[in-house]
Order: structure tokens, then sequence, then C-alpha cells
């Protein structure tokens, strides 16, 4: 038998205070937002310096996006940035923010440091999963290739439900500026915390 | 050196044969910063394209991301350099024939007369918009045979609701089943 009574949930006070507030601030970055920065946003500094790098490592910028050129390309095609998740809605934030892209990981599922390098021959991601072409340049902790740099992400290596730790990373390509990438990773950091 | 300029003609030169292998270092970077450079170009003619359209942006992926070999990143230096110049002359073309339509705009307000029926939109002076300069008689037939002749300027793009009444819906069951 079905209820058709619709009840409404409840949400915890700190996080319903933390949710609207990401909320919030997501509307407030989409207004900002218009068609013409859309256009131009491959002028500035950081968004060009990861055109250019994209295009130094054999990847087409206006093919696969660079994640900032991604994400204002959807906000021109949903009209706003629609919230998902806290982690998500945080690391959109940042990448809006400051152009640079960040990449959040399970801290359990993490050996050591992360670090770039090139795929070995017969390698494969995250260990066991699909194989990588040689000489691809992949992101790896001390064992293993745990996501394909801007690409995909070795399965278990990226944040999940039971996730209690995360690790939040990112790619700083030439021309841009350590501030820029400190403050996205900070960014990421107070969001998800709650104090932004 | 010495043994050189004394050497008689016919007599074999030696030559060290131990093996050197090329610094790629300094090409490569002369390479990315070139590639680099043409980005930002290409970037730069792109907004100055805007709101054109039927321009091709793309160069061919290298099935990144991975180290480019030097004959790569020379491929891809020579494919952008040359997506830049085509992009450039076409662009070059089309201001040509934007610069026309706009001293034609001018020609057919000072007289109607002589360009009937002449029609210029926005997109033909390379601005966005509906907006368009049509040049028709005044009165219609009448005008016509009058040779009184305006240039009607559009008010700009239809709304997007539209002044009818609302369409109605393609499967009326469909709707009315829910």
């Amino acid at each position: 038998m079905i209820d058709s009574e619709l009840e409404e949930g409840w949400i915890a006070a700190e996080l319903a205070a933390e949710l609207h507030d990401v909320k919030s601030r997501l509307r407030k970055l989409a207004d900002r937002y218009a068609g013409g920065k859309a256009v131009t946003i491959s002028q500035q500094a950081v968004p060009w310096a990861s055109r250019v790098f994209f295009r130094q490592v054999g990847i087409d910028p206006d093919e696969h996006r660079t994640p900032v050129e991604a994400i204002a390309l959807e906000r021109m095609r949903a009209g706003g940035f629609p919230s998902r998740n806290v982690l998500d809605d945080a690391m959109l934030i940042a990448t809006v923010e400051t152009s640079v892209p960040v990449m959040a990981f399970d801290e359990d599922a993490l050996t050591g440091p992360l670090g770039l390098r090139l795929a070995g021959a017969d390698e494969r991601l995250g260990g066991d999963g699909r194989p990588l072409s040689s000489r691809q340049v992949v992101v790896a902790d001390a064992e293993r290739a745990v996501a394909v740099l801007f690409l995909d992400m070795a399965e278990g290596r990226g944040v999940h439900p039971r996730t209690e730790r995360i690790r939040v990373a990112s790619v700083q390509v030439k021309g841009v500026p350590d501030v820029s990438v400190e403050e996205a990773l900070w960014i990421v950091r107070e969001t998800l915390l709650g104090d932004a | 050196m010495a043994e050189v300029m004394e050497r008689r003609p016919g007599t074999p030169l030696a030559v060290s044969r131990v093996p050197v292998r090329p610094d790629e270092a300094a090409a490569r970077r002369t390479l990315r910063e070139q590639i680099a450079r043409l980005e930002g170009e290409l970037g730069a003619l792109f907004c100055s394209t805007y709101p054109r359209t039927g321009f091709d942006w793309h160069v061919p992926s290298r099935g990144g991301p991975r180290v480019l070999s030097l004959v790569e990143l020379e491929q891809l230096r020579d494919e952008l350099l040359q997506r830049l110049e085509h992009n450039r002359r076409m662009l070059s073309d089309r201001t040509y024939v934007e610069e026309l339509n706009r001293r034609r705009i001018e020609e057919m307000l000072l007289a109607p007369d002589e360009h009937k029926w002449v029609v210029i939109r926005n997109e033909d002076i390379g601005e966005r918009g509906c907006k368009s300069w049509h040049v028709r008689p005044r009165f219609g037939l009448l005008g016509m045979l009058m040779n009184w002749w305006r240039v009607r300027i559009s008010s700009g793009c239809p709304l997007a609701g539209g002044r009818g009444p609302r369409p109605r819906p393609l499967n009326p069951v469909v709707s009315q089943a829910r």
C-alpha cells in the first residue's frame, strides 16, 4: 500500500545553515556570470594558461573543455549553478572564483603524496582498472595511478558517501600563480567546513 | 687544427664516432612557447569574431594527456598557425563585406528608391540581434506605383512567447490522462 500523503522531511539546523549558505553563494556566483564573460574567459590569464597546457599535452580544449570553461558553458546552458552536493558545490565555487580546477580523493584510498608522472607500460588505472596508454600523464600516489590528468578517476579513489577524510588536490600549470592555487584549495576547505 | 690544415688531398679524415644524443629540451621549450602564443592569439581572434558564426576553431587532439614528441609539437604549432591564418583571412573578408553593407544601409536611407526591396540584417553587419533594414513601398501597391519607397527598420527579435494564443499540446489524450 502506498500512502499518497507527502511528508516533509527535516534537516539538522547546522546542516541547513550550511546548505543554504552554499546555495546562496552559488546563486550569487551565477548572477555574476554573464554571457560576455563566458565568451571572453579564454582571454583571462589563468583560463588561458589551462588552455595552453591542454594544447601542450595533446588535448584539444575545444573538444574536451578546461574545467572553468566547462563550468561557464554549463552556466549558460542551465541558466545557473544548480547545487548538487556540498563537495561538488565547493569545488565549483573554488573553480569559478579562481579558475583553478580542483580534484577530491578519498584520503583512505590513497597511499603517500600525490604527484604527476607518465604511465608505465601495461599499467592500469588504479592498479586494476582500465589499461592506460603508455606515457599518458597520470595523477599517482606512491603505489599506483589514481586518475588520468583532467580526465577520469580510478574507481574507488574518488569521494563516496562512506568517505571519512577527503584529500583535495590541484594541478598548477605554468602561468598560474601560487596564490590562485592556494586560494582554490582554501575555498574548498572553508566551504566544506562551513566557514565561508 | 694544424693536422687538418696540413692534410694532403686524398688522405681520409679521422672522424670521432662517439654517439651524441641531441638535446631536444631547448627546441621543445621554444615550440611550447610558440604554441602558447598562438593559443593566445587564437583566443583573441575568437573574441574578435563574436558574434559571427561559421568559423572553425577545431585543432585536432593528440590523444592526450601525454608528453608530445618534437614532431607532434611541430605539427600542433603548424596546425594552430594555419587555423589562425585561415580565420584571420576569413574575418578580414567578413569585415570587408560588413563594411560594404553598412555603407549600403546609409545609401538606402539616403535614396531608398535606388535599393528597392533590399534587406540587410544585423548579422550582415556583424552584430547581434534581429534588427533589419528593409526597403519597402509606402502604402503598399500605391507606393509601388507612385515610387514612394522608404526604409523600414524592424523593432528587433520576436517575443519568445509570441503574441497569439498558446499552442495546443501535440497529444491531447496524454495531457488529459494526467
